[in-house]
Parts: C-alpha cells; structure tokens; sequence
C-alpha cells in the first residue's frame, strides 16, 4: 500500500522479534515444546529449575537459529558464549534466563523488503543481532475471584527463542508490518517457527520515536517501547498510534530524547491506544553472568558457508526469478510466493508443464487460491496434480476446450478428483465444427425474425437471447463466436 | 578387631569371600554412629531401615550368585549437596530443609549401581560456604581428634565420619578446599579430581565453574576405589570431559619411578604454623628417600589466589542460589502472617498521608521473596550473596569479575609453566591445625585467608589430593597436598600411595574411638 508522507515528522522505528524455534524438544532438556498440552506436564528437574540440575544444548536449536541468522545476511562470529540474565519473577524458575549477551551468536546482518512508498523497490533493513535464548515461563493472573491469584505453568520455559533485533531502519508503521511479513516468510521458508503469533511463536516489540525539525534544528522525542502486540496489523496500529501520541505529546511538552527517560507501553488492542508499563522495573540492571554450567560455541567459517550453501533459495530470489523467468507481475510473484514453498513448486511444475507460465500463475493465483480458501484445504491436499493442471491449461492453448467452460471442467476435476481429459469427456465438451455452427446459427436467425428486425433497427443488445438459444441446443458453442455470427447473418437477411 | 577399623579393600574382599555379610558390616557401622555420632554430629540424615534393607538386598543377590557392583555392600556416606530421590538433601540450610529430590545426581546414581549402601547424609557448612562446618543451620559437626574443635568444612560431616570409622567411604565436595581442608584437619584422604572428571549433575551448586565431587576415605586405594566408581563423562553435564577413566585402584601401587616434586617457593611464608611446615619437610624428605628429585617453583600469582577465588565463587553463588525464592519449593515465609504486617504497614502510611512510603512498600510478591530468603539463608551465605551481587553490578563487572577471570587464567598458566618442570607440587593443606569451635566466627575474612593452599587447584581445575602427614604435639593431624596436571589422577594417586606405604599416619585413630575399642 503506497503511503505519502504527509505527517511534519519521520517515525523511527526498530523491531526486536523473539521467534520460537521448531524444535521437538526445549533448549537445555529433553521436555516437548508442543503448544496446548496442560499446565506443567511438559517438564523435568533442568527446565524447572531444581537444585543441581544442569542446562544441556538441544544443538537442533542452535542449527536452526544458525540457519536462520545466515539466511538474515547475518555475520557468524567463530566464537559464542551462554550468559545469565538475572531477575527476580515467578515465571523464572532458576532466577535468571540463559541468554546470550555481549558475545551473541550472530550480527550485522539485513532483510529486503519492499518499500511501502516506491512498491516493490528495495528496501534495506539492518539487523543488529539475532541471539538464541530460553524462554520463561507463563503467568495465570485470576483476579475473577478476586483474591488475585496467580498461577504458573512452566511448559513453556526453556523453549528455544530466537530473538532478531532490527536496527531502527523502519520508517513508517506500514514498513514495520511489510518488514515482519517479510520475516515471517523467510522464517517459513527455512521451516525453522511456524510462526504462530497466537500461540506466541512470534512476538514483537517495538521501538519508536519521532525526528521532526524544530526552529531549525533537528530533533528527537523520547523512545518508546511497546509491547503486547498480538498481530502484525496490531504492530502497525499501535505504531500509528505511538507516533501521532508522540507528536501530540512533543507539541505539548516540547520533551525531547535524553530528557525522559525511556518508556515501556502496552498496546491495548480494545481500546486502541498505548498505555506506559511498569516503569520501576525500567532501570534494572540484569548482573548478566558467563554461564559456567554451558561450553562456548565456535562455528568455523566453512561450516557457516556450507549452511549458507545448503539453505536453498530464499523468498526474494525466488520472488525475483518468478518475475524474470515467468515475466509476472510482481503482485502476482508476491501472491505465489506469499502462500509458501509449496505452492510455489506447484505453480512452478504447472508453468513448466504448460509452458505458459503467465497463464500457470492466472489460474493458481485465482482459481487454485479460491478452492483452496473455500474448501479450507492446503496445496498438498490438492486432488489436481500439477501436471492435470497444466493439461487443461494446454486444452485451452489447443483449442478443445473454450475458454469458458474451463471453470467448469476445473471443478469437476476437483470434485471428481479426475482428470482434464476425463472432465471435459464427461462434460461431453467438443470442438463445434465452424460449418455446424453457421449453419445452427442461420437456423436460429430463421426463427426469429423479430430479434433480426430488432437488431437491424440498431438494437445490437437483442442478439444476446440468441446466444442463449445456442447454448441449449449445442452446450458446446463459444458465444463470442455464435454472437458475431449472428450479428453478421441478420445483417445480412 | 572390629570391622569398623577395616579399609574399604579389606572389607570388599571380606564380603567377596563371604566372610562377613553388609548386613552385618552395615550394622556395625549404624552402631558406631549410634555410640559417637549425638556427640560428633557428622550425619545430617540416617535411614538405617533402608540401609539395611539394601544391605540385605546385596547379600541375597550374592548368595545367588548374581553379578554385582564393583562397591557391593560397602557402606558409603554422601554430603547432603548431592541430590538422592530416596531423602531428604538439605544441604545444611533452612532454606532446604524439606526438600525431597525428585531426582538422582550423577554420583549417587553411580553409587547405587555400583551396590554400595547408602548409609547416610553428612553435615556440611550450608550450602557448602565455608570452612569449618559451623555455618550448619542444623548442628556442629566436632573434631573426632579433639571434639572441641572444628573438623574442617565444607564437607566435615564426611570427613568426620570417616575419621570416626563411622564410613569407610564418603562423597564430599570441593569448590575452594572443601574436601582436602577437613581431609587435612581430620587426618584422613581427600582428594579434588580434575574439574570436568566427574559430573556435577545433581550436585546442588554453589559455584558451578569451581565445584567438584571427589572421595573422602582412610587410605589412597579407598580413594581410588571410590573415585573410579564415580568419575566418567556424564551426558547430563556438559561440562564433564568425555575421557576414559583409567582403573585407578589397579595400577596405583606402581610407584612413580624418577618422580620430580616440587616444592613452591611462596607457599613457606609467614603465617604458616611451623610445626606444618616441619611436617611437610619431613614428608619431602620421604619422598627423597623414595628416589624423588625436589624442586623449588614459583607460582608467582598463587598471592592472588584466594583474592580471585572470593569474587568468582560468591559471583557464581550469588547467581546459583537466585532459584530459593520460595516460589517453587524450599523455604516461603508465613503468607498470611506477611499479609497482615504489610496491611497493617499499609494503613500506618496512609493514616500518616506518607504518599512516598506508600510508593516504596513492597509488594505482597517482593515482600515474599525478601522474608523466604532472610529466613532461609544464614548470614554467611547471605554474605556471599551480597560479595556476589555487588561484583556482578552494573559498573563493577569489569573491576571485580572480569579481572579476576583474567588473573585465574595467570594462575593456571603458573602451573602449566610449573608441570613443566615437575611431575607433582606438594604443599601444605592448610596455614593452621583444626582451630577451636566458635574460635573463628566473628572474623570471616581470617577464615577466607585459611585456604590459600588449596582454593588454587580448584582455580585451575587441577586434582588435588589431601592426605595425613603428621601430628601436632597435641595430636591433632597435619595433611599433606599434592598436585597434579589435568587429568593425571593416577599420578597423583599413585604419588600419594608410595608415601602412604612409607608411612603410618593413615593408619593412627583418634583416641576418643581408639579407647572405645580397646577399652583402654
């Protein structure tokens, strides 16, 4: 969606994305991290924090997040290290997390995304580090029966996060959301999260303030960090939100950056606005300690670049190959590529089948989309193979079958589960002879000479019933072809 | 002679032939802790009816003629740090005072396939902080070569009953000295393995990067016996070393041929009690006349030793014992008590219009957190949570933590350059004999100063090992420190034995026991 910058002032925002990694089991031990099952089954002694109990590296975990953060044009330092962040809560077990701090796993890496203002142009984003980390536990408040209880349940503690910090790159609420779609395919992609934000597979938090020239001099207002955004749209929300608050809050104080100190606000999705979060804890200082119970890491630079050769083509080279090879549009390569891997490669083997890859990418883009929207049905539970697909796109370049009862055969080789040469067999669909139709149509102009009286005195649109005429005797005639014969013929008599 | 006074190796080939029965070795060592322990208070925990029941369990399984452990039916004590799913493990604190594992440590699960009895849980300076067993939050462990003084710590329950004849074998641990000091101080063997030789899963941690697990017993080949059951690379630790472990007790009575021993230059300095220092010149002379060639070294930032160990382990252990929170288990103050005084507080503010009080009250959480840790900790560990907290800050990492990261690194690379020269360091334990119970309490720092000779090794992560040497004219016992490479436990082993076969002092016997059994 183009945005022209209307607004006195440049909203400056940066990301931080903690991403839940696909992993089988936790981080540091053996426990599940499937989503859903009931409080604290999914934990044992190391997760929950008993004494004596000692972290062990899922190195699956560190595999992924190292895939990851290559395929983010990340540098991977030959050394890493496991650092304590320490506070007090009672969702953390041990009383800190293990983290990665001053050493973390990768930095300086960027994504490409499109430019909300200059669509499809490219668009740099930083990424200042991507770092591997546990997660903490979750907090029940029941304050319904008003006694304020509140209850833990572990089984997310210890799941393997990745946390993907942006630097503060991102200049408008809607390049925010294009960035983290941007992401979250990527991430799809390398099948490292599944990226479930209901779940909490994917959480965001928001840095932004605003520069805005003030007596001519620029300025800054105070950075703000906003949490408790649940959807992508919500990011873009409480970013509009945050920055007109901002404007409105710098016309009235004039406060500028270093002169407050950082605030931390909560989106309120209800009520769609931003309110400020536990300031006290703002200023807590972590005591982050090497952690003596974990081994550093190194990763040698051939083992970063047969990772990186191993990774396969990622979404923008892909997205820029479907538009040179396939000459689409490039909102059709971003529809296509927007819906996965897989049906990438189903589009792909139907272009390459049909060899019309325009056409391939009209029909999975349109009527493959709908089916599949209307039935709640994934590409892989498709009844049509590609190659059934490419056939009946070649019946059309053929000829055989008229363009507009191609929808018609498409649903019955859907529902049929059959194939195109089969559904237009069982629709009795054939090529009309020219002769035939000639002669169908003089019959029908024979017959009715007040549509031929009508269309003389300059009321083309009469034809139309003629056309209908047609279809019922002959199922099979184009009505393109049957209206201008018509046309021509009671002109003629 | 009673069957108390046997070493661990003559009493497995006692119960391999079947000359006697670990019910019956159990036994009598239940009624040795029945007769010395109210007085010594080296056990924290005695299940006698499971101890025997597993006795019972290993006699019949050998009757049948079933294969068994390499400890079958020897009776073992552990440290009340390492975690063991059938009691309770305390280690010495309120804090824990009603914790149940759920789970077994490494070692004890060792232990229990090797077949050894566990006969009981050994009392120990809570949490393993300090050097002298007083800082028990459940009893005082005594002296059995003079029960009016301290026994060493932080394991001196297990070398108490070792002493005592209580156990023949015990598991302690050793984060600064912890297993050699009270070793030393008791007369009896201790030894610190190699950091990484043994697992450290289970053991409740005090500082991670610094503990290990090691054996406490009369005689080097007890040691060996116990250490070879308990060492091996551990999955559930990662910072266990995946080497093999040699059987120690095999090949330990070859004498080491041409040995070179190393005396350190800084180590005889004033502070040491000179008849310790005449005690462990003795011993060197031993040793030459075994064949060894003395050495004199340099460890030049052996001065620093203690300094750096005081601000990594309490670091660590300020961060290790972050967990007791009285959340999830252990000690949580009385809520409802909590509830009241912070209400009661709460209307005392606003009665008062005090806007700031009422800001800065805590809440019921904090408040929780603050009680069940006041409460369960005593004041040394609460003191070294303080060091540790305060080295860690914001702006006082880099001046405390790091530095002495990188002044542990200079202490290790001493003694690379040192093992280049020699083969094995001796030293004395300890600057001083066991001192008097409640002697030492009001000065913390004098009792950090104490372990100058052993916190070193732990350092480095070098095994160590403690073994009698002499006595005081007092008869209290004077212990002998050897040290050796990484990983060079049979070197050291085998270091220790050629003395010990020279000499008796392992085989003396507080009088307190001594005059029991003789009845003199």
């Amino acid at each position: 969606m183009p945005e022209t910058s209307t607004h006195p002032y440049t909203t400056v925002i940066g990301l931080e994305v903690h991403v839940q990694l696909a992993t089988r089991s936790k981080l540091f031990c053996g426990c599940s991290t499937q989503f859903g099952a009931e409080p604290n089954t999914q934990t044992c002694p190391v997760c929950i924090g008993m004494p004596g109990t000692l972290p062990v590296l899922n190195r699956s975990a560190f595999a992924l997040a190292l895939k990851t953060a290559i395929a983010l044009n990340c540098h991977i330092p030959e050394f890493t290290k496991w650092d304590r962040k320490q506070y007090y809560y009672p969702d953390l077990p041990k009383g800190y997390q293990i983290s990665q701090y001053d050493l973390p796993m990768s930095v300086d890496g960027f994504l490409e995304i499109s430019d909300p203002l200059e669509p499809y142009a490219p668009l740099r984003i930083g990424i200042i580090r991507a770092h591997l980390e546990e997660d903490a536990g979750k907090s029940i408040h029941d304050e319904v029966a008003g006694r304020a209880d509140s209850e833990i349940d572990l089984n997310r503690t210890g799941t393997p996060l990745l946390e993907i910090v942006s630097e503060p790159d991102l200049r408008s609420p809607a390049a925010s959301r294009i960035f983290l779609q941007e992401l979250k395919l990527l991430l799809t992609y390398l099948g490292v999260s599944d990226c479930n934000m209901q779940e909490g597979s994917l959480r965001v938090d928001a840095n932004v303030n605003l520069h805005l020239e003030a007596n001519g001099q620029r300025v800054a207002t105070p950075i703000v960090e906003i949490k408790n955004m649940n959807s992508f749209r919500a990011v873009q929300r409480a970013l509009e939100y945050e920055a007109s608050r901002q404007y409105r809050v710098w016309q009235e104080t004039g406060q500028q950056l270093g002169q407050a100190s950082k605030q931390t606000r909560g989106w309120d999705e209800a009520a769609g606005l931003t309110r400020p979060q536990r300031s006290k804890e703002e200023s807590s200082d972590y005591r982050y300690l090497p952690d003596p119970d974990l081994v550093p890491i190194t990763t040698s630079p051939a083992q970063v670049e047969q990772i990186r050769q191993s990774l396969g083509e990622l979404p923008s080279a892909l997205r820029a190959r479907l538009v040179r090879e396939g000459n689409l549009s490039d909102y059709d390569a971003n529809v296509l590529i927007n819906q996965g891997q897989e049906l990438v490669d189903y589009y792909q083997a139907v272009a390459a089948k049909c060899n019309d890859p325009k056409t391939a990418a009209n029909w999975v883009t349109q009527e493959v989309l709908r089916e599949l929207k209307e039935r709640e049905m994934t590409i892989a539970q498709i009844p049509i193979p590609a190659e059934c697909l490419a056939d009946l796109i070649h019946a059309i370049q053929q000829g055989q079958l008229p363009g507009t009862r191609a929808r018609e055969v498409f649903t019955l080789m859907l529902n049929d589960q059959i194939t195109a040469a089969e559904a237009i067999g069982k629709l009795g669909i054939e090529q009309v002879d020219e002769s035939d139709l000639v002669a169908l149509c003089q019959e029908l102009i024979d017959a009715n000479p007040k549509i031929v009286a009508d269309v003389q005195g300059g009321k083309q649109q009469a034809i139309g019933a003629l056309i209908g005429q047609a279809k019922k005797k002959n199922p099979n005639v184009d009505p393109g072809r049957v209206r201008s014969i018509c046309l021509e013929l009671a002109m003629k008599s | 002679m009673s069957l108390v006074e046997y070493s661990a190796h003559e009493l497995k080939q006692l119960l391999v032939s079947g000359e006697i029965t670990s019910i019956e070795l159990t036994q009598a060592l239940l009624d040795q802790i029945g007769t010395y322990d109210d007085h010594l208070g080296a056990f924290l925990h005695i299940d006698a009816e499971r101890a025997l029941a597993r006795a019972a369990d290993i006699d019949h399984r050998r009757q049948a003629g079933k294969p068994l452990g390499p400890l079958a039916g020897l009776p073992v004590a552990v440290k009340d740090v390492l975690c063991d799913q059938d009691g309770p493990t305390t280690c010495a604190s309120r804090m824990l005072q009603s914790f149940r594992p759920p789970y077994d440590a490494t070692v004890v699960a060792r232990l229990k396939a090797a077949d050894a009895v566990l006969i009981g849980r050994t009392n120990m300076d809570e949490f393993a902080m300090g050097g002298s067993t007083e800082n028990s939050a459940f009893q005082v462990t005594r002296n059995p070569w003079d029960p009016g003084r301290i026994p060493g710590g932080s394991s001196g329950g297990a070398a108490t009953c070792v002493a005592a004849r209580m156990a023949p074998l015990s598991i302690g641990t050793d984060t600064g000295g912890s297993i050699r000091q009270p070793a030393g101080l008791c007369g009896v063997v201790g030894m610190k393995p190699t950091y990484g030789r043994v697992s450290r899963y289970g053991l409740i941690a005090f500082a991670s990067s610094l503990d290990q697990v090691g054996p406490l017993a009369r005689t080097t080949r007890d040691a060996a016996l116990l250490l070879e059951t308990i060492a091996g690379h551990d999955p559930h630790d990662a910072t266990s070393l995946e080497v093999p472990v040699p059987a120690y007790s095999h090949s330990l009575e070859q004498p080491l041929a041409g040995l070179r021993l190393g005396i350190v230059r800084e180590h005889f300095a004033a502070g040491l009690d000179p008849s310790i220092e005449e005690a462990i010149r003795q011993a060197v002379e031993v040793y030459q006349s075994l064949g060894a060639t003395i050495q004199e070294i340099s460890l030049p930032h052996s001065k620093y030793a203690v300094a750096t160990y005081y601000v990594i382990a309490p670091s660590e252990a300020s961060s290790n014992l972050a967990r007791y929170d009285g959340v999830h288990y252990g000690h949580r103050t009385d809520e409802s008590q909590l509830q009241a005084e912070l209400n009661a507080r709460r209307q005392q503010l606003q009665a008062a219009g005090d806007e700031r009080g009422l800001d800065q009250l805590d809440n019921g959480l904090v408040r929780m957190y603050r009680l069940s840790r006041a409460e369960g900790f005593g004041p040394e560990v609460k003191r070294r949570i303080m060091l540790g907290t305060y080295a860690l800050s914001a702006g006082y990492y880099d001046a405390y933590y790091l530095k002495a990261l990188k002044v542990r690194r200079l202490i290790r690379q001493d003694f690379d350059a040192a093992f280049g020269q020699v083969d094995l360091i001796a030293s004395p334990v300890t600057p001083s004999v066991a001192y008097r119970l409640g002697e030492m309490v009001d000065d913390p720092l004098a009792m950090y100063l104490v372990d100058l000779y052993t916190v070193s090794a732990n350092l480095a992560g070098l095994p160590s090992i403690s073994l009698p040497c002499g006595f005081t004219r007092e008869w209290l016992p004077i212990g002998l420190q050897l040290q050796a490479p990484p990983l060079e436990e049979l070197r050291l082993l085998r270091g220790a034995h050629m003395y010990e076969q020279a000499t008796d002092w392992h085989k003396r016997q507080p009088a307190l026991v001594r005059q029991r059994h003789t009845g003199v």
